[in-house]
């Protein structure tokens, strides 16, 4: 009998996943652990409405978090280990340490960002991922920062240098490949998309990385950042600077715990990581069929459904029912300037892209990942219609040559 | 039922467009128009997970 539900993390995946279990008709306790201080709020808010101050900072509590669901929280306390055999999570508070006992345990720690060594003490030097970073980096603005160098121009990276351009700052993107996205978008949309920095005024230097900050100390005897030095030689003037270089997840408290954990929490096709134990959202490391491979998926889209399937899986194994996969396509969208950029599937290296409605010179078209004889993404830019329906083609599985059909028939 | 959307939030995502085509649809001009906005109750579960999918929370159902 399942009387108890701890869901760590309560970020999107979590926050939904506790959602999903109270309305799906679980009616034992069920605690929500985070770190945070914060009701669970919105991720893509913090590097655009956030920054460009469009949006006051309570705006970004997620709805789910006010519904009246009976949760039980546990904010601003550290889950620290998880004892599989008693069925207990260590915890630490400001109040000092206890034990959580659960019955079933739903694990979404996500992810924290990736530092750049030698940058702890130095002010003006920012990363971007929780609500707290993102304030941080809004009252730099607020206060006057107005040379602003972002390293890396992932989606992250991109979008906090249109929301400073938007400011009118001076933006400069420093990324070590040399072409933005190239991972996620290939090389010829990345640079589709660099070009879209260059339309907007930012200063990209491609194929660079950073060697160093040049700062000085200010009257409190603490040093702020005055410059990033490159490894070609040069040294751009910063006195904000914010670091997009991806995130390293969180599953170091799960040490010892006997999952395994191999760049995530691994599950298998239903998100069963153990008997009682379901992972979801961005920790989350699933093998899926769709695409051959083990994978684990940092989008939104993805961390909401995950929430919910883990949560399914959870009722499924208290009433003795079969189990569902999940194994969906993934779903992601970037908004950048005055730019929706959106991306379907999962596109690989030596995938063939074709643009098959529009023009990339006026950014707005859409594009087609080909792989053998099928159709594995969509790309589009300000074409939302267009990539909503060619999704609905990936999700039943499609051939190259009816996708294209399909695509000039919209 | 009724649909209600926050234009102000509403950004034409899409993604309720792809989960109740027959009520949602974003068009060439890149705005979504609401095809029904007293959809039957047996759409109603596609409704609500339009509600949870979309990004921007701009979709609600009020109930009349």
């Amino acid at each position: 009998m399942t009387e108890s539900i701890a869901v760590v993390g309560a970020s999107l995946a979590g926050l939904h996943a506790a959602r999903t279990l109270r309305l799906e008709g679980f009616s034992g306790r069920i605690s929500v652990v985070d770190a945070g201080a914060h009701m669970p709020y919105d991720r893509p808010p913090l590097s655009k409405q956030i920054l460009t101050g469009a949006w006051d900072i309570d705006r970004v509590v997620l709805p789910a978090a006010t519904e009246d669901l009976g949760l039980d929280w546990h904010l601003g306390t550290r889950a620290t280990a998880l004892d599989l055999d008693a069925g207990t999570l260590a915890l630490a508070a400001a109040d000092g340490e206890s034990t959580l006992s659960f019955d079933q345990v739903v694990l979404a720690t996500g992810a924290a960002a990736r530092r750049l060594p030698g940058t702890d003490d130095l002010d003006g030097v920012h990363v971007l991922r929780t609500l707290d970073d993102a304030v941080a980096v809004r009252e730099a603005l607020d206060g006057g920062a107005h040379r602003v160098v972002v390293i890396g121009a992932g989606f992250i990276g991109a979008e906090v240098a249109a929301s400073c351009r938007s400011r009118d700052l001076d933006v400069t993107i420093v990324e070590a490949l040399p072409v933005p996205l190239e991972r996620a978008i290939g090389a010829e949309m990345g640079a589709v998309c660099a070009r879209l920095h260059e339309h907007h005024g930012v200063d990209l230097r491609l194929a660079t990385g950073v060697d160093g900050f040049e700062s000085t100390v200010g009257p409190g005897g603490r040093r702020h950042v005055t410059g990033v030095v490159l490894t070609d030689g040069s040294a751009v003037p910063a006195d904000l600077v914010v670091v997009g270089i991806g995130v390293a997840v969180n599953t170091g408290w799960l040490e010892g715990s006997g999952l395994v954990l191999e760049d995530g929490v691994n599950t298998d096709a239903t998100l069963l990581a153990a008997p009682g134990v379901v992972a979801a959202g961005d920790v989350a490391r699933y093998p899926s069929a769709r695409f051959g491979q083990a994978l684990r998926v940092e989008h939104w889209e993805h961390a909401v459904s995950g929430g919910e399937a883990a949560a399914r899986r959870l009722l499924a194994e208290q009433r003795g029912e079969e189990p569902a996969v999940f194994d969906p396509v993934p779903w992601f969208w970037s908004d950048q300037y005055d730019r929706k950029i959106q991306l379907a599937g999962r596109p690989g290296p030596g995938d063939e892209v074709v643009v098959v409605h529009g023009s990339t010179d006026e950014f707005r078209f859409v594009a087609l990942y080909r792989r053998e004889d099928r159709m594995v993404g969509v790309l589009g830019m300000n074409r939302p219609r267009h990539v909503v329906q060619l999704r609905a083609l990936l999700d039943e599985g499609i051939d190259w040559s009816t996708a294209v059909e399909r695509a000039a028939a919209l | 039922m009724r649909v209600v959307v926050d234009f102000d939030l509403c950004e034409s995502n899409a993604i309720c467009m792809g989960i109740a085509p027959d009520v949602f649809e974003v068009r060439d001009d890149d705005f979504l128009y609401v095809l029904n906005e007293t959809p039957p109750e047996s759409m109603r579960a596609k409704i609500e997970e339009s509600v949870q999918r979309c990004p921007k929370q701009a979709i609600s159902i009020a109930e009349d």
